[in-house]
């Protein structure tokens, strides 16, 4: 892969944009189109991208396996704590208006919260699955170009 | 849309099948921007023409690049199909058409989504005030289905490296 030039100046160029519009997507979700499963998408893709053009094991430099997979739980993790959090200052599971004083405020900040589980969960799976085709096969670097 | 699904019938070379499916899944996006459903086109474009198409050429390093022909014509799978697709198309004859405001869907919860939905989560966006809030019942267990997804892939897949590694050791 190493001697494609335009490939790689060109997703050196792309990449910060697809994780900066993925982060976009993710926390301006409220306002705009998009949310947890998009941005969560939208980052792997830009991260695959990434993984495509340096090779697995530069991707794998960035962001270490383990913190991946841990990041598949925590994501679920953080969804299902947000529940349990209303659950225990009194509202019913999932019920985010206990979450704050005003109701709304509390359904803001729930909304918030258990979107950024969703998109962290949707991103490490995406990038759990890629690893595990790729890694397989460690001529995928070079063969699939 | 039409013309890259007739040729992903048509053709045996998988490469080209799986480049032609993801020009589908760009198109189906370009369709869904139309009907204005963006973010759901956000996913297709990124899940559909990006990762999944990555993922197949990686299923395809390891299975090779052309179809097998079988060797005998089955007509009980068409059979099935084309049942199956004919009872799908009489059960849409039953519903209303699209964007008609008496449709049920528009009676039920829809307008207190509309009219309470930013009072209520203080979220403009109404999809994701409706995806978290009000359903998030569903939305947990979608995340859950990706979360057991992936782990089903970490377990089917480690697990087959893991033996390589050892075959190779015992050759070696």
């Amino acid at each position: 892969m190493s001697h494609h030039l335009v490939v790689r100046v060109v997703s050196k160029l792309l990449i910060p944009f697809i994780l900066l519009f993925g982060l976009y997507v993710q926390f301006h979700g409220d306002f705009g189109p998009g949310g947890g499963f998009q941005a969560g998408v939208i980052f792997a893709a830009g991260f695959i991208l990434y993984a495509l053009v340096y090779g697995l094991d530069n991707a794998k430099r960035i962001i270490p396996e383990k913190y991946i997979r841990a990041g598949v739980a925590l994501g679920l993790l953080i969804f299902a704590g947000t529940g349990v959090a209303s659950l225990l200052m009194g509202g019913n599971y999932l019920d985010y208006s206990v979450l704050a004083e005003e109701a709304p405020k509390g359904q803001h900040l729930g909304i918030f919260v258990v979107e950024f589980g969703v998109g962290l969960t949707v991103a490490s799976v995406m990038i759990v699955i890629f690893f595990a085709f790729a890694g397989r096969d460690h001529q995928i670097d070079e063969k699939e170009e | 849309m039409v013309l890259t699904v007739l040729l992903i019938i048509r053709l045996h070379n998988l490469f080209a099948i799986v480049m032609l499916s993801g020009i589908f899944s760009l198109l189906a996006a370009t369709f869904f921007v139309v009907v204005d459903g963006v973010d759901v086109a956000f996913t297709e474009a990124a899940v559909g023409a990006g990762i999944s198409t990555v993922l197949m050429l990686g299923a395809l390093m390891l299975c090779g690049r052309t179809e097998k022909i079988p060797d005998r014509k089955t007509v009980l799978p068409l059979l099935v199909a084309v049942v199956t697709g004919a009872a799908l198309v009489y059960g849409t004859l039953d519903m209303p058409y699209y964007g008609d405001p008496e449709a049920p869907i528009h009676q039920h919860v829809a307008p207190r989504y509309i009219n309470d939905s930013l009072a209520e989560t203080s979220v403009p966006n109404m999809v994701t005030a409706v995806l978290a809030s009000y359903r998030g019942y569903d939305t947990l267990g979608e995340v859950a289905v990706i979360f057991t997804a992936g782990i089903g892939v970490l377990v089917l897949l480690s697990r087959i490296k893991l033996g390589r590694r050892k075959e190779d050791e015992d050759a070696a």
